[in-house]
């Protein structure tokens, strides 16, 4: 079963008399366990679709489903839950809390989670997490303590750390210099491989998509190909 | 979300600029700390003004017998001869609201002293708790007489400054004798000035002695007048108590037996009543309470039946009592204004402040909403950070209050209060200004949306 399938999604902006249409009908299909690039130019929509995909915003028309749940018209409230259990996000910037903690801000969605862990426990998985990372000696440091792809790091433990389905990249390697970018992708590939997790990765660099298995391009709205094997089946 | 963990992000927001948030705080600290001593400073000036309107008389009760008639002609309030001084020691072991209680027996009469004679306006007999009913016990010079005094009857007294002035010129009146009716009196001490009262009487020009010596050495009163505020005794041709030596004018009201008839027949009881009796209530707002207490006593003690009226009257000082309440209702009032607008000021500031730190904060609230914050998450978080605020700004608020109320009252010697409830309403009010102007701040920052809010700058 897919674990994404959206299916001719339309995504218009209102900004008032003018109509500025982003999306112009994307459909799209993701296997459990890929790992994928969504490749495109600036202003192709990327940075929209990914909205869409990671639950930050709804479409204009459409249907999602995720997890075999459709989720098109979920309320604020239902997206941030959907959001805190299903997906993890990485973000160009990293996006780590200022003079906190490398465990703190691993442990950050974890406050927001209705699973009733106890501190220790928390913190448990928290360490492993950093510890897979190989940041394991970096545990009470703080961002500004970091190099940026240590921070990187501490931010993909912190996407991992509710066991999300997918992990949403947005240019993960877009502050990096290109052999630390070489290790963050490698760690995506690792988690993808080991432990079977769905990673989207954001990029407008070829560089960085071709450690995808499979590459959707997208221009003006509209997904131009896709290149690469499903894992599962042949290509969309 | 979990108490635990909000405090514990509250808390971390707030350390991570600690000069920020005690300048924040500042606002709230002074407006409680000012709420607290302006409170404690303004309790101190209403106990002080109190006891300057007790000094007046405000919290005195004045218990007078009721009046008899005669024939069909009334002789006018006190006439009747109910009151005793059991009565007196009655009320004072058994009204909880009245502080002190002073039995009275009048005497206008003339005083002399070498050659200087004067009739002062009061000739009191009474006893040592009569200075403490009327806020008098400060004396300017030697002492007030005992209780012992009032059990033997000593011939002493203590007298006004208009007596002073009147009888002894420059002199220092402490040991000299005057006479009253003949009766020799040992000054033994003079009281602080008093001036007039209300109705323009002089209150320095008293006498004041034991009740046992004015009742019996003094005014000796016989059955006929009994009693000293409804007839006169102030008679000038009655100079001394020898009436059976010189006999002057006397009405009888009825019979008097011969002195054989009295041999024969035992002599009536006569028992010892006074004239009026003082008494001081607790404090202004326990009067009500001692009238009826007061009330109920001595109806009990007089033996009256529900269907009698009462053969007394409770008099209370109306006039002063309410100008009393008023000013203190005046002062607390104006006190309570002051507190609101430093406490509005205070909470203007940390909401001014909040509001900072969401814009400043707005990447890392989409960041918290991104990885699965719900909006009320967002909402509490910053609600408890502005309570905190102000709670932390209340506790440190409390002791600036307290020790500047400390130092007001140890360096001016301005009389302070502790009021516990100014303490426990400033905790209250700066958790309720932290809820009230820390909740726009809340509510903004959980309308962002996360899309904008990741992408700020």
């Amino acid at each position: 079963m897919d674990l994404i399938e959206l299916r001719d999604i339309h995504k218009t902006y209102y900004l008032g008399e003018v109509d500025l249409p982003v999306l112009k009908g994307v459909s799209l299909n993701i296997v459990r366990g890929e790992l994928v690039a969504l490749m495109g130019a600036s202003g192709s929509g990327k940075s929209t679709l990914m909205n869409i995909l990671g639950c930050l915003d709804h479409p204009t028309s459409g249907k999602y489903w995720l997890d075999g749940r459709e989720i098109t018209w979920l309320t604020a409230t239902e997206r941030a839950r959907l959001r805190n259990r299903v997906i993890g996000f990485v973000f160009q910037s990293f996006n780590l809390l200022p003079r906190t903690t490398a465990l703190e801000n691993v442990l950050m969605p974890l406050t927001y989670t209705k699973e009733n862990l106890n501190e220790y426990q928390k913190k448990q998985r928290a360490a492993e997490l950093l510890q897979k990372v190989g940041l394991a000696d970096r545990i009470d440091h703080q961002p500004s303590q970091l190099s940026g792809g240590e921070q990187q790091r501490v931010a993909i433990a912190r996407s991992l750390v509710n066991q999300p389905r997918v992990l949403l990249a947005d240019e993960p390697t877009g502050n990096l210099d290109s052999r630390t970018s070489e290790e963050i992708l490698e760690m995506f590939q690792q988690f993808n491989s080991i432990d079977g997790i769905t990673v989207i990765l954001v990029t407008h660099d070829p560089g960085v998509a071709k450690h995808a298995q499979r590459i959707i391009h997208i221009k003006d709205g509209l997904i131009e190909n896709s290149t690469g094997q499903h894992r599962l089946g042949g290509a969309v | 979300m979990r108490l635990y963990s909000t405090m514990k992000t509250a808390f971390g927001a707030l350390g991570r600029n600690v000069m920020r948030t005690l300048l924040t705080t500042l606002g709230i600290v002074i407006g409680v700390g000012a709420v607290i001593s302006m409170m404690e400073i303004g309790n101190g000036t209403t106990i002080a003004i109190q006891r300057t309107m007790a000094s007046i008389g405000a919290n005195t009760l004045v218990i007078v017998p009721g009046a008899v008639s005669i024939s069909g002609v009334n002789q006018g309030s006190g006439s009747k001869m109910t009151l005793t001084p059991q009565d007196a020691d009655a009320i004072t072991k058994e009204c909880p609201a009245v502080r002190s209680v002073a039995p009275i027996v009048r005497a206008r009469t003339q005083i002399v002293y070498g050659n200087h004679n004067w009739v002062p306006t009061y000739v009191y007999g009474t006893t040592p708790s009569f200075l403490d009913v009327r806020e008098w016990t400060d004396l300017d010079k030697g002492d007030a007489f005992t209780e012992h005094d009032v059990r033997n009857s000593s011939k002493v007294c203590i007298i006004g400054q208009t007596i002073v002035s009147e009888l002894f010129g420059g002199e220092s009146p402490i040991g000299k004798e005057i006479r009253i009716r003949n009766v020799a009196f040992k000054v033994i001490g003079v009281l602080q000035k008093k001036g007039a009262n209300v109705m323009g009487m002089d209150q320095d020009d008293i006498l004041l002695a034991p009740w046992t010596t004015i009742k019996y050495r003094v005014v000796a009163s016989s059955l006929a007048n009994a009693n000293q505020s409804s007839t006169n005794t102030g008679n000038s041709s009655e100079v001394n108590t020898l009436n059976q030596i010189y006999p002057n004018i006397q009405q009888n009201l009825y019979y008097i037996p011969t002195d054989s008839e009295q041999a024969d027949a035992p002599k009536p009881i006569r028992f010892a009543n006074v004239d009026q009796i003082l008494t001081a209530a607790q404090s202004g707002n326990q009067i009500p309470f001692a009238i009826e207490q007061i009330t109920m006593l001595l109806r009990e003690r007089h033996h009256l039946r529900v269907t009698d009226v009462n053969d007394f009257n409770v008099r209370d000082m109306t006039e002063i009592a309410k100008a009393m309440s008023s000013t203190t209702e005046l002062i607390t009032k104006l006190l309570l204004c002051v507190a609101m607008i430093s406490l509005v000021v205070g909470g203007v500031g940390i909401m001014n402040i909040m509001l900072v730190s969401v814009t400043e904060r707005t990447r890392e609230i989409g960041l918290r909403m991104a990885v699965g914050a719900e909006p009320g998450d967002i909402l509490r978080q910053f609600l408890t950070e502005a309570v905190v605020l102000c709670l932390l700004g209340g506790t440190l608020g409390i002791v600036l209050g307290r020790g500047s109320s400390y130092i007001v009252s140890a360096v001016l010697h301005w009389p302070t209060a502790v009021s516990v409830w100014a303490i426990v309403a400033a905790v209250i009010v700066s958790a309720s200004v932290g809820i009230i102007f820390g909740f726009y701040p809340a509510w903004k920052a959980s309308r962002l949306d996360p899309i904008e809010a990741l992408r700020y700058e």
